[in-house]
This record gives structure tokens, C-alpha cells and sequence, in this order.
């Protein structure tokens, strides 16, 4: 897989046209459904326009695949589901002005987990993602395509969004790194809600490197966000490959049940790796870990319920026949959310409804409290943590999709870091037969340098990158 | 539990008509995460305040300086029904 640096000499000696043309044709002859929507046309322009003038911008001339769940002016944004099959944003989101100042070339909206409510992109209107590494198995979720994409060639960057785990779900089960920054580095204006107070933007790329490039782009704050924060940071300055005197906290309460013995030996032979390296290690205790898979889903469902139901077939997306108003907008729905999302309204609602509010969402609400503060007690000890990011690797299509609880419950190691609103990246760190592991590196709070330059160490001194 | 009853009360608060056949296939599972949610029963919150935003942030305000908006054509043109400049939406009764 090329790099950003690679694809910028290429972009010099040849040009943008041919690699965007490359990857276009990757795409097309592709198998694993990453993509929903293709802008070739719009793509090669915009290449030829940079071929033309020049650019000077970090991304000059490189395509970039882009979660189809984030508004891309005159680009169709589904979210994968029937009921906005059709629309196209008439503004770009705040990554993508970004993306477009740094000369970026967006060459398609990749597949997902409708409404970003899955960790197997199986949940898609369009059809499930393959994993590149062996097809008949999930790429994970929900941003399936955009991890797919990357590893499968088609892409050498791409932006996905991680509400409970939907950025390292996906790069875990498909050996690329992904990056869930901490909440309100990101603008998420443009990005079409499911659960806005756990959810953020995040970028995907083949190296620790290309990571930590996109993500300089795409960060900043944003008045249209009014959860973004006013910080500044160059990100790629931190990547040193100097892991002394690191202190890694471990929590055990990530390598419990469940959890696949191969995963388990492979975090644990890289934490090793990292001690070797000059790093330390030890046990912190994040005893409500338990708690957090039921109160993330709580939180996540109440506020879809809310969120989603601007989907009335008004002012976008599908409109079946007219009834009256209340009528109408019921069938509307019916018609246009997946099994999937409509549980999770369902779910929603009631947990909101009159009599359940504080049995159900303030008690997760308290849950979230007791969380966060068993990451500040963590930090207190370690300056990042390492964890498994999956309990086991890419399992097979079908599989799980007809038990919700056990699809829940692969995203165990994931949710309680968007409840706590820290920091993640998840890196290749080995693999089980032919398939994919990833481990996650957690940070303090706005402390992305400590877990970028984490990575960017262990990836340099191993060898477990690499695309199918 | 919820019942029959109660997923069509849900329905109806969340605008998403069910057919019986939904009502039938919701149901138990609908009540299996449920049950599974019960587990949070468990946690001691006794004196816990409850934690809606990660970031110590309220009332963000930016200045009202006015600035582009998008036209009425752009806010028009994924509305299926548009009549005269206006979104056409059902009766109300």
C-alpha cells in the first residue's frame, strides 16, 4: 500500500489524474462492496484541475475515501439506508472544506452499518462489506467500507466516524490503524448524527504516519460545533520513535471473558515489545468496566431516538404516499429504517418514555460518570493504555446479525472510551491464521501525541502492516 | 416486559408504523436486551450525578455576525414534494 509521502513523488513525477485513475479502477473491479457511491467524474476534474495549477497543500492530488454517513456537497450521503437513498447535500461537512483546502480528492462514500448502527456493516441497505482478508468474514463496523477500502487498495486514506467503536472495530478487523480522536477535536458539523455526544470523526490510513497527517487536516475548531474545542495541534510533530520511560497502565478487566486467547497473547507479546523498548508497565483497576456496554448502548439509543426523527420525508429522503401528517410520517419510517435502526428508536424511546427515564437513562448517565472517573484514576498511574481492540478477530458474514445481544457484545473493549471521551487508536499487532489483530492505545484527554507517538513506535520496530 | 400493547404505544411516540408481523419479530428480542440492560441494576450510583457531556463545556456562544445561508433553491432541491417555493407536507387532520 502506498503511503501519503510515495503517492505525493508519484503525483510529481506522473501525476494526480493517473493515481486517481488507478484507484478508481481498483474500485470498480473490486469485490468487496466498499463503496456505495463512486464521484469519478468529479474526481478526475478536480485532479486535473491540480495537475494543471499545483497545490501546495499536505493532501495535494491524493484520493480519499470518505464514510458515507459525512455531507459531501452535490456527492449523494446515504448513511446507507433507503429512507436518504437519493440525497445530496447541497453543503460539504467541516472535514471536507478542510479536506478540499488541503487539496484532497474525494473519490467515493464507502459503505456502512445503516445510521452507523452495527459493527459488521451488515446492517447496510446496500448489502454487507467483505473483508479483504478473507471474504466470506465481516470488515467490521460501522465504518466497514472505509477500513475495507484502505486495506483492500482502493483507498489510501480514509475518514470514517466512531460512536462505540465504529473507526477501530473496522482497522482491528481489517490490519490498518485508526484513529478515534477525543470528543470535540473534530467538528462534527456535516456529520449526520446517531449519537452526538459519543460520536467523532476519525481517519483511517495504512501507517501511524498517514494517520497523524489527516488527522492535522481534518482537526480544529469549528463554530458550527458547538462541542468543538478551541485547540491546535500538529499532531505529526509527535511521532517520535521513543517509547522511554512510558508508563502503560493495563487494565485487566480488558482481558477477561471472551476475549480470544490469540488476541491475548498478541497485546500482551506487544506491550512486552514496547517494555523491551523502554517503556513500563502496570495494572490499573477500571473495576465498572462491566457496566459500560449496557449504558453505552442506553445513551447511544436515547439519543437516536431523538436524532433520527428529523427523518420524516419532508425536507429529504424517502416520501411514500400522503396520509395525514402523524399518518404519513409512521409510514414514511417504516418504509425507510432497517430492522436494525428501528429497534434502536424503539429501544430509545422507551428508555426516554414517561416512567423508564430514570430507570434506564439517568442510571446509565450515572454509569457514564462512574467510567470516566475510572479512566482519571487510571491516568493517574499510566500515560496511556493498551487493551485489545476486539475480543476476537473478523468473525463470518451472518454469523451474529440475528442476535443482537451477541453483536453488542463485540463492542465491549470499545464503548467505554466514547462514554469517557478519550482518545483511541487501534494498530495491527498480529494476526490469527490469515486474519487480522488489533490493539488499542487509550490517552488522556487531548493527549493524542502520547498514543500517536506510541504507535508510531511499536510500527516501527515490528512488522505487522501490510495490505491483501 | 414490554407486550404487544406497549410496542405499539412505543410505535407510535417514534412515528414507526408496525405491522403485526414487526410486532411479532420485535418483541422478544426488544425484551431480550431489555433483560440484558437489567445487569446496570447492579451498579451502586447512590450519590452519582449523572454525566451528559465529556468536556466541562456549557453555554457556547459565538458572535452574531451573519453570514452566508444556503438558497432556496439548495434547501429545495431534496424535498420530494416542493410546491412554489414552500416544502409541501401532508394535512394535519
Amino acid at each position: 500500500m502506498a503511503s501519503i509521502n510515495e503517492l505525493t513523488e508519484r503525483i510529481h513525477a506522473d501525476s494526480s489524474e493517473e493515481i486517481v485513475a488507478e484507484y478508481l479502477e481498483r474500485i470498480t473491479k473490486g469485490k468487496l462492496n466498499a463503496f456505495i457511491t463512486v464521484s469519478k467524474e468529479s474526481a478526475l476534474s478536480q485532479a486535473q484541475e491540480i495537475d494543471a495549477k499545483g497545490h501546495d497543500g499536505p493532501l495535494a492530488g491524493i484520493p480519499i475515501a470518505i464514510k458515507d454517513n459525512i455531507s459531501t456537497k452535490g456527492i449523494q450521503t446515504t448513511c446507507a439506508s433507503k429512507i436518504l437513498t437519493g440525497y445530496i447535500p447541497p453543503y460539504d461537512a467541516h472535514v471536507i472544506e478542510k479536506l478540499k483546502n488541503a487539496g484532497a480528492i474525494i473519490i467515493g462514500k464507502t459503505n456502512m452499518d445503516e445510521f452507523a448502527m452495527g459493527s459488521s456493516t451488515e446492517t447496510s441497505f446496500y448489502g454487507p462489506t467483505l473483508n479483504p482478508w478473507d471474504m466470506t468474514r465481516v470488515p467490521g463496523g460501522s465504518s466497514g467500507g472505509s477500513a475495507a477500502a484502505v486495506a483492500g487498495g482502493e483507498a489510501p486514506l480514509s475518514l470514517g466516524s466512531d460512536t462505540g467503536g465504529s473507526v477501530r472495530c473496522p482497522a482491528s478487523f481489517c490490519g490498518v490503524v485508526g484513529l478515534k480522536p477525543t470528543y470535540g477535536v473534530i467538528s462534527r458539523y456535516g456529520l449526520i448524527s446517531y449519537a452526538n455526544s459519543l460520536e467523532q470523526i476519525g481517519p483511517f490510513a495504512s501507517s501511524v504516519r498517514d494517520v497523524a497527517t489527516l488527522f492535522d487536516v481534518i482537526a480544529g475548531h469549528d463554530p458550527r460545533d458547538s462541542t468543538s474545542v478551541k485547540r491546535d495541534g500538529n499532531y505529526s510533530s509527535s511521532l517520535e520513535n521513543d517509547v522511554n520511560g512510558l508508563k502503560i497502565g493495563i487494565p485487566e478487566e480488558y482481558f477477561g471473558e471472551g476475549i480470544d486467547r490469540n488476541v491475548e497473547k498478541s497485546v500482551r507479546d506487544a506491550i512486552n515489545t514496547l517494555e523491551e523498548l523502554g517503556a513500563t508497565s502496570t495494572e490499573v483497576k477500571m473495576p465498572h468496566t462491566k457496566y459500560a456496554l449496557s449504558a453505552y448502548y442506553i445513551i447511544a439509543m436515547s439519543e437516536a431516538s431523538s436524532n433520527l426523527a428529523r427523518f420524516d420525508g419532508m425536507r429529504y429522503g424517502l416520501r411514500t404516499e400522503d396520509h395525514d401528517w402523524h399518518t404519513t410520517f409512521s409510514h414514511v419510517r417504516a418504509a425507510g429504517f432497517g430492522d436494525e435502526v428501528k429497534r434502536r428508536i424503539l429501544l430509545g424511546t422507551y428508555a426516554l418514555s414517561a416512567g423508564y427515564l430514570d430507570k434506564y437513562y439517568l442510571k446509565a448517565l450515572k454509569i457514564r460518570t462512574l467510567i470516566k472517573q475510572d479512566f482519571e484514576r487510571a491516568f493517574k498511574d499510566a500515560d496511556v493504555l493498551i487493551a485489545p481492540t476486539m475480543p476476537y478477530p473478523a468473525f463470518k458474514i451472518g454469523e451474529k446479525i440475528d442476535d443482537p445481544i451477541s453483536l453488542y457484545l463485540a463492542d465491549v473493549e470499545t464503548v467505554p472510551i466514547n462514554l469517557a471521551g478519550v482518545p483511541s487508536i487501534s494498530i495491527p499487532c498480529g494476526s490469527s491464521g490469515s486474519l487480522p489483530i488489533g490493539m488499542q492505545i487509550i490517552g488522556k484527554h487531548f493527549d493524542e501525541a502520547a498514543i500517536l507517538r506510541t504507535a508510531y513506535t511499536f510500527e516501527e520496530n515490528t512488522d505487522f502492516q501490510g495490505g491483501s | 416486559m414490554i407486550g404487544k400493547k406497549d410496542l405499539e404505544h412505543i410505535g407510535w411516540l417514534a412515528r414507526i408504523e408496525l405491522s403485526e408481523e414487526d410486532k411479532e419479530k420485535y418483541t422478544p428480542k426488544l425484551n431480550s436486551i431489555l433483560d440484558y440492560f437489567g445487569e446496570i441494576d447492579k451498579a451502586d450510583t447512590e450519590g452519582v450525578e449523572p454525566l451528559y457531556h465529556v468536556l466541562p463545556m456549557s453555554n457556547v456562544f459565538r458572535e452574531d455576525i451573519p453570514t452566508g445561508s444556503l438558497s432556496q433553491e439548495e434547501v429545495l432541491s431534496n424535498a420530494p414534494k416542493n410546491q412554489d417555493g414552500f416544502i409541501k407536507a401532508p394535512r394535519m387532520m
